[in-house]
């Protein structure tokens, strides 16, 4: 495997990074999709956020991650009672994945060798208390969506197959990417994460070329680079953990719930997910910043990222959804 | 040299570099059809140290990752294990490129990105411009190798002699890096892996010319080979010190060394352009499209094919294996295993019954044909109604005969006073279509602008059902009735043309039928507009009308 290239590392991309780091402080707000053009740094992105993320603690040898040997799901036979620290894991869910890679399947090497019925756990088990990242998510199979519709919302994979009947955990946080050009994605899957970012190559020289020149130095000399960047990465992932622990302690007055209604309603965004969302990823954003309240100004920060998927689309409006939520936000906050 | 000779030393070249860098370097497209002239190209990439496998684009999951042996394994009762492509670091050779799947993309696209190991060559086939390889892979791979005419003999790349280098050791320079970044952007390419796949060509030629500092030299072959296949637009003249893009707020607060900068590169950025445009591909003017109108044209006489091994039309079966995703096609796994029996019966004369092995397995295969939408959008205001509603109704009724023999669905949209209005939501019922129609009331003004808004979102939920729509707009084209309903001639033909850019932009065939006594020009540039047909209908019938349509929609 390769490294991976250092998180603090990525230059510009400030509402990705963001976005990715609020995700982090509090996993309940769902997850995050990326879109863009190729070559902008997506998936470099999201590898990167593997190495920030606090170690998790959890069974040795658990299929799931659980943390105490009491969640250990039955059907695992697990007989270690150990708990260890690991890091929190990021699976990968390739396109064309089969369902049974994907929710788990009957164990084929022992049905055939021992004539035993077992389960072989899918990715959404091994991403259990983690992370999924699905690259080109756009162009899943319709039938995969399906699948990780249900298991997202429920947090609960349900295997009932080939004469099995399984259940286990399965919560993560869903982190998508993709290119618009190529392909829309399902309003019911746009909905299911927390927030988006649109991703651009940066527009000014300076910065590309600063793009290139790290990205050259960390193919150059892995090591060195990484050594370089290593109190960066540390700084951030510690801002991570004391966020995490501080995020119960954010207090918001009614007001700033006024404002996430109003501002759901001024952008008519179905359902209540918006407001939550808002609410949430405004309170991760204090947290970080190590404000004790939410103000307007956390939700100006992160409006645009929690909202622009969630509008309806106005064909006409060629300014695109950020612009339109920027407005919103301007008119409703002022 | 000629540009033939020139192309082919530039592939040669390109491979030399892949042979001292393959993994760096991603690997190359190789765009050509079968031809002793890419035999030549293969053999050349011999030279890559890397073990030279085939993968063809129908690969399973189980053949990429591996997994277990099912029949060994039942024979043998041990696990037997077979190792994926990906296990052994090898020299990828992706047989005909252009027809890879969007997922096995994505997968190799994976592999490349999180594994140092592969090294990808794309043998390209595509005989139209939009068919080619996956741009997702495309973008990862650093060489665009499309030699012209027939090969040359070799020329010796390098003079004999010189010891090639380890890439990894060479040296580049920082303005080496920002004049390659600098170069892509004025020639269009937004990627940002474009100038780092062109910087680690640059270390490998410098390799390959025995420096160990790249010189101006290696830039320069580096965007020759790497930037300029990917050009989507002319270098500007840097003398016009306007540059399109707007400078960012950002550059001026350190001004002045950005200043000095560009004033000592200047001629280094004048000669790399040099370099890439006698390297743009000849027909490079013909295959750049101005941003925005590129547009796929995909037939409106039938629904997209689509491959599927659910349903839809039977397809010869083929053989396979059994990998949970398709089902067996048993009878033409017999007749595979027929002959054998005797044989195989002598093999093993202990088993009874049929003998079956894996090879014998064929797979069903189906094509599934999205289903046709016709979205009728029918101008239905008082000026219409005027010249010849009538004989729009008698038309589109015969247009839904043939719908109705083709198993199409039908919509209806109709618009007059203020808006438009949904007289019938997608279906294949005849019988409602031909009530709603002649139920169509005439009069009022027309919100043309409100009708195309209408169908564009019909467009939409078609599509999400998994229909392919085509929209054929008949009006008189005297749009008087803005968007938000009031009357204001000028408004409503900037809001019609507008919501037209809107229809146009989801891909959507369409036809223009203008039912005015005399053909209207306004309603040509709305069909320029829509990248649509546009037939003019002076004194037709329902017949006549309705043949045009067909001829219109078929013949694409």
């Amino acid at each position: 495997m390769k490294t991976a290239f250092p998180f603090s590392a990525i230059v510009g991309q400030t509402d990705m990074k963001q976005a990715m780091i609020l995700t982090a402080v509090d996993p309940a707000i769902g997850g995050v999709l990326v879109f863009g053009d190729r070559g902008t740094g997506k998936s470099t992105a999201v590898r990167a956020l593997a190495a920030l993320l606090p170690p998790i603690t959890a069974v040795k040898g658990c299929p799931v991650n659980s943390e105490t040997v009491d969640a250990c799901p039955d059907w695992s036979e697990n007989t270690q009672s150990e708990t260890h620290e690991r890091p929190t894991p990021v699976i990968d869910l390739p396109l064309g994945a089969t369902e049974d890679r994907v929710v788990g399947a009957l164990d084929i090497e022992r049905a055939l060798t021992r004539g035993e019925k077992a389960f072989e756990p899918g990715l959404l088990a091994r991403a259990n208390r983690g992370y999924l990242y699905i690259d080109e998510v756009n162009l899943l199979e319709d039938h995969i969506v399906d699948l990780l519709l249900d298991v997202a919302q429920s947090g609960e994979n349900v295997v009932e197959r080939e004469g099995l009947s399984i259940r286990h955990p399965a919560r993560f946080v869903l982190v998508g990417s993709g290119n618009p050009e190529e392909g829309e994605l399902r309003p019911q899957l746009l909905d299911r994460f927390g927030l988006s970012v649109e991703v651009r190559s940066p527009q000014d020289i300076g910065e590309r070329v600063e793009v290139i020149k790290r990205r050259d130095a960390f193919d150059t000399d892995p090591a060195a680079f990484l050594a370089a960047y290593a109190a960066e990465e540390a700084r951030i992932r510690d801002a991570i953990t004391v966020a995490k622990a501080r995020l119960g302690k954010v207090t918001q007055d009614d007001a700033v719930l006024t404002d996430c209604a109003a501002l759901c309603i001024a952008l008519g965004s179905d359902g209540l997910r918006g407001e939550l969302t808002l609410l949430r990823s405004a309170r991760a954003l204090a947290a970080y910043r190590g404000d004790p309240a939410i103000t307007r100004q956390h939700l100006r920060d992160v409006a645009p990222i929690a909202l622009s998927h969630r509008l309806r689309r106005d064909p006409l409006d060629d300014a695109g959804s950020g612009t339109r939520v920027a407005r919103t936000v301007d008119s409703v906050l002022a | 040299m000629t540009q033939e000779a020139e192309s082919w030393h530039r592939a040669r070249l390109s491979i030399a570099l892949l042979a001292l860098d393959p993994v760096g370097l991603g690997g190359a497209v190789v765009r050509m059809r079968a031809s002793p002239m890419r035999d030549a190209v293969l053999t050349e990439l011999q030279a890559i140290p890397l073990p030279l496998k085939k993968m063809p684009p129908n690969i399973s999951d189980e053949q990429l990752y591996g997994s277990i042996d099912l029949s060994a394994t039942l024979s043998t009762s041990q696990i037997i294990v077979l190792k994926g492509f990906f296990y052994n670091s090898t020299a990828i050779l992706l047989t005909m490129a252009e027809r890879c799947p969007i997922a096995l993309a994505a997968k190799l696209s994976l592999e490349l990105d999180t594994t140092d190991k592969h090294c990808l060559i794309a043998l390209d086939e595509g005989a139209d411009p939009d068919e080619g390889c996956p741009p997702a892979l495309a973008d990862r791979l650093a060489f665009h190798i499309s030699p012209q005419g027939r090969p040359t003999a070799p020329t010796p790349l390098v003079p004999a002699g010189t010891p090639a280098l380890d890439p990894a050791g060479v040296s580049l320079g920082e303005d080496a890096l920002e004049d390659l970044t600098q170069l892509a952007v004025q020639l269009g390419i937004d990627s940002l892996r474009a100038p780092l796949l062109a910087s680690r060509a640059a270390k490998a030629h410098a390799a390959l010319f025995g420096r160990s500092v790249a010189a101006f030299e290696d830039v320069e072959a580096a965007a020759a080979l790497v930037l300029a296949p990917r050009a989507t637009q002319l270098p500007q003249d840097e003398h016009d010190d306007t540059p399109d893009t707007p400078p960012p707020p950002e550059a001026e607060q350190d001004g002045e060394d950005n200043d000095t900068d560009t004033q000592q590169e200047l001629p280094d950025g004048d000669m790399l352009i040099a370099a890439v445009k006698a390297a743009l591909p000849p027909d490079i003017l013909g295959s750049l499209v101005p941003a925005g109108t590129s547009r796929n044209a995909q037939g409106a006489g039938a629904g997209q094919k689509r491959k599927s091994n659910r349903r839809g039309r039977p397809l010869p079966s083929q053989p396979g294996r059994l990998d949970g995703a398709n089902r067996i096609d048993l009878v033409a796994t017999l007749r595979a295993a027929a002959p054998w029996q005797p044989i195989r019966r002598e093999q093993r004369p202990d088993v009874s019954g049929l003998h079956i092995r894996s090879s014998d397995i064929r797979i069903k295969r189906f094509q599934e044909r999205s289903d046709r939408l016709l979205i009728f959008v029918v101008d239905a205001s008082g000026s219409a109604a005027v010249s010849r509603l009538g004989e729009a109704k008698g038309a589109i009724e015969l247009l839904l005969a043939q719908a109705y023999a083709t198993r199409d669905h039908v919509s209806l949209i109709a618009f007059r006073g203020t808006e438009a209005e949904v007289l019938l939501p997608p279906n294949k019922s005849l019988v409602q279509t031909k009530k709603r129609l002649a139920a169509l009331p005439g009069g009022g003004g027309t919100p043309l602008a409100s009708g195309l808004l209408e169908a564009r979102a019909m467009v939409d939920a078609g599509r999400s059902k998994g229909l392919t729509p085509s929209v054929i707009l008949i009006t008189d084209g005297r749009a008087n009735v803005a968007l938000d309903g009031t009357p204001n001639r000028a408004q409503a033909r900037t809001d019609a043309t507008r919501c037209a850019t809107a229809l146009t932009a989801t891909n959507v065939p369409s036809l223009v039928i203008d039912m005015s006594n005399r053909p209207q020009a306004g309603l040509k540039d709305l069909a320029k507009t829509l990248q649509g047909d546009y037939i003019a209908l002076p004194r037709a019938d329902a017949h006549k009308l309705s043949a045009a349509v067909s001829a219109s929609l078929d013949a694409r």
